[in-house]
């Protein structure tokens, strides 16, 4: 545990170091990528021995903060986010050298790689913390540095705009974070986490700390309707950054979420029906707005949304197997939403180093400008195709394998016919269901778009090719877990059985029994997978010994007898997405554009769509102006003359003896 | 060991007898057709006919197209086979692999030919097929929570989680429940035709590449490639229709040869309901088919309420 600390030590002074390199960003961004390697490395042994043995480690040191102690602690759940969190911080990192070498900033981009190893840390410090004031120091330092990285190119103003909304976002998660541990340190005396008793379901105390763990958490992961930083930060990041941001740093707040669920007894009934509530409707409606969208990173921004609400979906199952006594639904439920995350950073973070790659190259992210990549940058191409396979939740990757096994807690749910648990499963079986093929809808739009048919724009076509090793080898190795996850069948459940044992409070062995059920089912899909690549190899030998299988006659393609086909013909973003935009239009409310084609001789015309997010637009919008307008009443008040404020402070003292002599 | 032998046996010979009987499906269908328009039809193998015709052609490959318009064919093909390795094909014969849970995968390798299937017609560049793939993909979505609902409901009715179960446990206590049977079966109808690109959903015999839907994705295929689509289509029938006729007609005299006639002249039969239907009914206007979808979810939710109730 020394030796972490250690780890901690290096990687801050290494985060110090891009601070005095001047315009050398090489050396800034390898001093970067050496601290959070050697944070790696030095707590790959507590973490492997805890996830394995189920074992927990802390120490603690005082700090002259009132309340605040430099506790530090590895359990198998901390160790299950640390690890996959250093390995993709670092591949980011990599990725990210190459990225930012042609960048012209006028400041250099030294800055930026100190708040991104800042970043690293303050998230690899919320895993590990075990004091509430540690928590939240490491909390509000994901905060801030993660605020300066999405705002490097602050000269735009959207980029400005993007980073207000999010670091007022993040500290309104903040405040509701520190009402949960106030509400827990209240009892114990104490913020350390080991001091906290179980709080009693059912009380005041612990409803309080469920909800306000909820919003504060939640909003950090991006549940619907508290997500509308998402769509607005990710965007406008440098790619590595945003990849980090969506595919690591949202998963710290489910973690804090399922730290919190550790401090509560049993669960009653409505927290699990409440988290499947918010986990579908954040699953369907993310995949929704993230189909109608046409800039790459807002697309992939909103399906963070969407598979944030199928971890829920695990979690709520898992929660309700608890409440209902049904371990096997509950343990099932829990280990298919943790490795759902787990696949979630893998995929979210390749597909957004891809989709840096195409902006790196083509310096455009709408996709319909975007077309015909997959000849000119091949290695980014099938990288991009493996992760939209894997987060539509195709086999053999890894994303069909943790919504298989909540697709297994559900059914077993609804098998035991306890009625609560039974409707709620069969909740998720629609859910995941539609959003499975929303999703492939979605990705196979993006990949269409980006890679495929013939380029929509004239100069996203020249000069483009695959960006350098240090970019493309981050995403091949990313490319290679997807596929190695999806096929290592039940070899997965060990790493699961210890954390999920934490979550659930349910012993180790009782987790493994648990388990066992799933251990067959993936051993089977692996095998079937694995069988089916096969099959396809063997498919493609026997097509090539066909007898005029080298007879390849090259035409255009064939549009109806047209015989000038241009590549502004093909179908486009928003034609591929309009059926399911219509159909949802009542919720989607897609603005268009359209061409006035009135008159006998149109003249040039033009049509646009764009779909704004819902909830800015009807929620956060005008909450907002409503707030200005009554801070501007008030403001009134405030007028400067010192007679009137003389006269408040007798009118308070008034009000104030009037209600002790009548009490 | 002689009964794992037996097992082996059977399970295989099912699994060969979809492969080699799938093809007659369309045939069925054609000749079904044929016959209430009054027509002498297509020969009942046409489809193997063609399949030996294709296979032996040439291709014409699209300048826009990469790999990934090469790849689908294998990828749909070996995806629709590894399907049959989940079912028991013939009813009487039992899946090479079952596990508990199998029935999503069942689904989810649909999903990853559909994947290809629309980046393929997407890799053309033609609007043809982009509309196609960005109806499909539509339907299909729909299509999806309907199927997934309608097999937990048989999954309920008979406590089972697995394909392999629900087809045994179905023959033992057949029409356990009259209502639920009926409503999964109609709901499996509604996706099977879907699914298949059938009237009323799509009409694989339109002429018109606007008012396509699968068929315009594949259009760019020809020779072998196009071999392997049309016997994956095949394959996915014969897939789907199992699955109806393990529901809908349960007789089992205990033979295993019997039984897998009994059951294959089940899915023959199938094929001649899907006739009638296309020849009696006028294909769906496009923004209706969604509605067909969301009502069979409707109809096998309603199922899976009965099953719990009763229970």
């Amino acid at each position: 545990m020394k030796l972490l600390i250690a780890g901690f030590a290096l990687l801050l002074v290494c985060s110090f170091i891009p601070l005095f390199t001047g315009r050398n960003t090489k050396t800034a961004a390898l001093s970067v990528i050496a601290g959070i390697f050697s944070l790696l490395l030095l707590s790959l042994n507590p973490c492997i021995e805890s996830l394995f043995t189920g074992g927990t480690f802390e120490i603690s040191y005082r700090m002259s903060i009132p309340f605040a102690n430099f506790a530090i602690g590895m359990d198998p759940l901390s160790a299950f986010f640390l690890l996959p969190l250093l390995v993709l911080s670092g591949l980011c990192a990599i990725y990210g050298m190459a990225y930012m070498d042609g960048n012209k900033h006028v400041y250099g981009s030294g800055r930026s790689w100190f708040f991104f190893g800042m970043l690293v840390l303050g998230m690899s410090l919320a895993t590990v913390a075990r004091n509430g004031l540690l928590f939240i120091i490491a909390w509000e330092l994901m905060a801030l540095s993660s605020f300066f990285l999405v705002t490097f190119d602050h000269h735009r103003k959207e980029v400005r705009k993007a980073g207000w909304i999010y670091i007022v976002s993040a500290h309104f998660c903040t405040a509701f974070v520190f009402l949960v541990f106030v509400i827990l340190g209240r009892n114990s005396g104490s913020l350390d986490f080991e001091s906290f008793q179980v709080l009693k379901s059912g009380t005041a105390a612990s409803t309080a700390v469920f909800i306000a763990a909820l919003i504060g958490f939640g909003s950090k992961a991006g549940f619907i309707p508290l997500h509308i930083w998402l769509p607005e930060a990710h965007p406008v990041a440098p790619s590595h950054v945003s990849s980090l941001m969506s595919g690591i740093m949202i998963k710290i707040g489910l973690y804090g979420f399922l730290r919190t669920l550790t401090f509560l007894g049993d669960p009653p009934l409505w927290w699990g029906v409440t988290l499947i509530v918010i986990g579908a409707s954040s699953g369907i409606l993310g995949i929704m707005f993230a189909h109608a969208q046409h800039d790459i990173k807002r697309l992939l921004a909103y399906s963070s949304v969407e598979n944030i609400g199928i971890a829920t979906l695990g979690i709520g199952i898992g929660l309700l197997g608890i409440t209902c006594n049904e371990p096997v639904v509950a343990i099932l439920g829990f280990a298919g939403g943790l490795l759902h995350i787990v696949n979630h950073c893998i995929f979210k973070v390749l597909l957004f180093l891809c989709a840096g790659a195409v902006i790196h190259e083509t310096g455009e992210g709408r996709l319909d400008r975007l077309g015909g990549l997959m000849k000119k940058m091949p290695r980014t191409g099938i990288c991009f195709a493996i992760g939209s396979a894997a987060i539509s939740g195709l086999p053999p990757f890894n994303g069909f394998i943790g919504e298989f096994l909540i697709f297994l807690a559900a059914l077993f749910g609804i098998t035991t016919m306890i009625l609560p648990l039974s409707l709620c499963a069969i909740a998720v079986i629609i859910t995941i269901g539609l959003i499975g093929g929303l999703a492939t809808a979605c990705f196979s739009k993006a990949f269409g778009m980006i890679f495929l048919g013939e380029p929509r724009s004239e100069n996203t076509a020249v000069h483009v090719e695959d960006p350098g090793y240090a970019m493309t080898v981050p995403m091949i190795l990313l490319s290679v877990f997807c596929l190695m996850i999806g096929l290592s069948g039940s070899s997965l459940l060990i790493l699961l059985c210890a954390p999920v044992s934490v979550i659930s409070g349910l012993s180790l062995e009782a987790c493994a029994a648990g388990l066992k059920p799933a251990s067959y089912p993936l051993t089977a899909i692996a095998m079937l997978s694995s069988l089916m690549i096969i099959l396809g190899v063997f498919l493609y030998t026997l097509r090539r010994t066909m007898p005029r299988s080298h007879l390849e006659t090259k035409v255009p393609t064939w549009d109806c007898g047209y015989a000038r086909p241009n590549a502004r013909m093909q179908y486009s973003s928003s034609s591929f997405s309009q059926p399911i935009t219509q159909l949802f239009a009542f919720f989607l409310r897609t603005k268009s554009k359209n061409p006035d084609t009135a008159a006998a001789f149109p003249g040039k015309n033009s049509f646009s769509s764009e779909t704004p997010d819902f909830w800015q637009e009807y929620l956060f919008r005008p909450s907002v102006i409503l707030i200005n307008q009554i801070s501007a009443f008030i403001g009134k008040a405030d007028n400067g003359r010192i007679h009137v404020y003389i006269l408040y402070i007798i009118v308070t003292v008034l009000i104030l003896l009037g209600f002790h002599f009548f009490k | 060991m002689n009964d794992f032998g037996t097992f082996l046996f059977r399970a295989h010979a099912g699994f060969l007898a979809a492969l080699i009987l799938a093809p007659l499906i369309p045939g069925v269908i054609n000749r079904t057709k044929a016959v209430f328009a009054g027509r002498q039809g297509p020969p009942l193998l046409q489809l193997y006919y063609d399949l030996f015709k294709l296979l032996r052609k040439g291709t014409v490959y699209s300048r826009t197209t990469s790999w990934v318009f090469r790849a689908a064919p294998v990828v749909t093909l070996s995806a629709c086979i590894g399907v049959l390795m989940l079912i028991p094909c013939t009813g009487a014969s039992p899946a090479l692999i079952s596990f508990q849970g199998d029935i999503i995968l069942f689904a989810y390798f649909f999903g990853i030919a559909r994947f290809f299937t629309v980046s393929a017609a997407l890799d053309t560049g033609s609007s043809f097929e982009g509309m196609g793939a960005s109806r499909e993909v539509l339907y299909a979505a729909l299509a999806e929570p309907a199927f997934l609902l309608s097999l937990s409901a048989l999954a309920c009715l008979n406590s089972k989680i697995s394909l392999s179960g629900i087809f045994i446990a179905s023959t033992e206590h057949p029409f356990a429940n009259i209502a639920v049977i009926a409503l999964v079966a109609v709901t499996l109808v509604i996706v099977l035709l879907t699914e298949n690109c059938r009237v009323p959903a799509d009409d694989p015999n339109t002429h018109l590449e606007l008012t396509m839907i699968h068929e315009v994705m594949v259009l760019d295929y020809s020779g072998p490639d196009f071999a392997y689509i049309l016997y994956a289509s095949a394959l996915k029938l014969w897939a789907f229709a199992s699955i109806v006729v393990a529901v809908a007609l349960p007789l089992r005299t205990g033979s295993f040869i019997t039984d897998s006639l009994i059951f294959i002249f089940g899915i023959l039969a199938g094929a001649v309901v899907v006739g009638i239907i296309e020849s009696t009914m006028a294909r769906f206007r496009l923004d209706k088919i969604p509605k067909l979808l969301i009502a069979a979810a409707a109809l096998s939710a309603t199922a899976l309420l009965l099953t719990l109730t009763r229970g």
